[in-house]
């Protein structure tokens, strides 16, 4: 129900802009465009989300690609520290010796 | 395609969720999505099997056709069974059990009763069939309602004069509220509805943060938006903060969109008081036409018994709706109650909880999870 899919504004199909053509999943349908206004404003080409037949808001892709950026770089912050642990020496479970533990516990701990 | 596939990147997925485990820390945190939508999107990418046990996803109230009373629904079956009538409504609805079948009984029956995607589709039948009465059985929330309110206005513009709206929109932040008053849940946070919020904005959920002092993060549809989202929400409460945060800021403006929220105005008055199933009665939690739209407003164009019918006994879609009980955990879940007999409504909607467990496959893990909640919560009181 507040399922809503992204599609290409293909082309405005009146000049009041009440409906338009968008393209989605390879088909080309007809939808309602009065709501596309303010902040909202499209031009043919840009994206749209469509609920009910209604294009209920913009998708700006600007604000996508930032967010894409930061979930880029969080997960490329989680490689990285993967790769750090994979590489941290003193962690490598074959290294039984314990050599860089290598003093009495009371003299670690406070 | 675009805008979807970019934010369903497995590895990605993967790298939020190990995130998200490793700032969880070992206190067990209960985030609720508010929305049916995220509620679907969960169960059908696996989003709880990447998040550690620590951290629990509570399904809300917000799925449409769930919260609809029985009653009503035999009010919209009842307008189905006049013969002057071609009932329209959404796919969802058809299945919905009412107090003597569904409305695809009643069609089995004669009735002449019509799924349609749009409520633009209903108004063109009405067009075509002017010696009919189209009426159009109109459900959802702030996303779904600014679509009915255009299809009026362009029903009033073209004078078709026989197409009618059953109203039973219905918004948002009064169940947020009752669930914030109820006392049976303890909540951490709110990922808050995108799709509403591209209509109203975010700072209809500003009391959540004021009042009682969780935050909320508006998220969208996609998985990883849903695991930023998660995040986000812990993120405030290790930083101490508490506000209303914008995930789906690619949709979402923060004042909403205000052509939509000029139709809502026009069209529609707030219903004194409105019946949601499992959470009783709300005051002013609901939808109807102006006075000025009365010709076409169902309620006054025909006789609608209007009778409350009390949900099923066995039935306990309430206290799912309210984040309450997991599905699996109603003693009909998956044996009287199923997709394909429903008793209650949250195994009929797409966005159903009930119907989401079912249909995934998340039963038994669920279930396994659930038991090493169980299990570190009796070792927490043992320690």
């Amino acid at each position: 129900m507040c399922l809503a899919i992204p599609a290409r504004l293909v082309e405005y199909l009146d000049e009041d802009r009440m409906f338009g053509k968008v393209e989605l999943g390879g088909v080309q349908r007809r939808i309602n465009t009065l709501l596309l206004v303010g902040p909202d404003a499209c031009e043919p080409g840009e994206y749209v989300l469509v609920h009910v037949g209604f294009a209920l808001s913009k998708i700006s892709e600007e604000e996508a690609k930032d967010q894409l950026r930061i979930l880029g770089e969080m997960g490329s912050a989680y490689a990285e520290e993967l790769q750090a642990i994979g590489e941290s020496l003193s962690l490598d479970l074959a290294d039984t010796e314990g050599s860089v533990l290598s003093v009495s516990p009371q003299e670690v701990r406070p | 395609m675009k805008f979807a596939d970019e934010f369903r990147d497995a590895d990605l997925a993967r790298a939020l969720g190990a995130r998200i485990a490793a700032e969880s820390g070992d206190r067990h945190w209960k985030i609720m999505e508010v929305c049916g939508g995220h509620t679907h999107t969960i169960f059908k990418y696996g989003i709880e099997d990447l998040l550690p046990s620590n951290v629990e996803l509570v399904h809300g109230p917000g799925c449409p056709v769930c919260v609809i009373p029985m009653g009503r629904l035999d009010d919209g079956i009842a307008l189905a069974r006049d013969p002057e009538v071609i009932f329209t409504c959404f796919g969802d609805l058809m299945r919905v059990p009412g107090a003597n079948g569904s409305l695809l009984d009643a069609k089995a029956e004669g009735a002449d009763v019509r799924m349609v995607y749009s409520p633009l589709d209903a108004l063109k039948l009405a067009k075509e069939n002017p010696d009919r009465k189209v009426v159009f059985y109109a459900i959802g929330f702030e996303t779904t309602a600014p679509s009915t309110a255009l299809t009026l206005l362009h029903a009033r513009a073209q004078g078709v004069k026989n197409f009618f709206v059953f109203c039973n929109h219905v918004t948002i932040i009064p169940p947020m509220k009752a669930i914030l008053d109820s006392p049976d849940l303890r909540l951490d946070g709110f990922l808050g509805p995108g799709h509403v919020s591209s209509v109203v904005g975010i700072r209809p959920y500003e009391f959540v943060t004021t009042t009682y002092n969780k935050p909320v993060v508006v998220v969208g549809f996609e998985p990883l938006d849903i695991l930023q989202g998660v995040h986000m929400v812990m993120r405030q409460i290790l930083e101490g903060r508490c506000e209303v945060e914008n995930q789906y800021k690619r949709v979402v403006h923060d004042e909403g969109n205000p052509k939509s929220l000029e139709v809502l105005a026009r069209v529609f008055s707030i219903r004194p008081h409105f019946e949601w199933r499992g959470l009783g009665f709300i005051s002013q939690s609901a939808l109807q036409l102006r006075d000025e739209f009365a010709d076409h407003d169902a309620e006054k164009a025909f006789t609608v018994p209007g009778v409350r019918v009390a949900d099923p006994k066995a039935c306990q879609c309430g206290e799912v709706l309210k984040g309450v009980l997991k599905p699996w955990e109603c003693k009909v879940f998956g044996t009287a109650c199923t997709p394909e007999t429903p008793i209650g409504t949250c195994m009929v909607s797409s966005e159903g909880a009930c119907a989401a467990y079912y249909n995934f496959g998340r039963y038994s893990r669920s279930r396994d999870r659930e038991r090493v909640l169980a299990g570190s919560a009796a070792n927490g009181e043992r320690g």
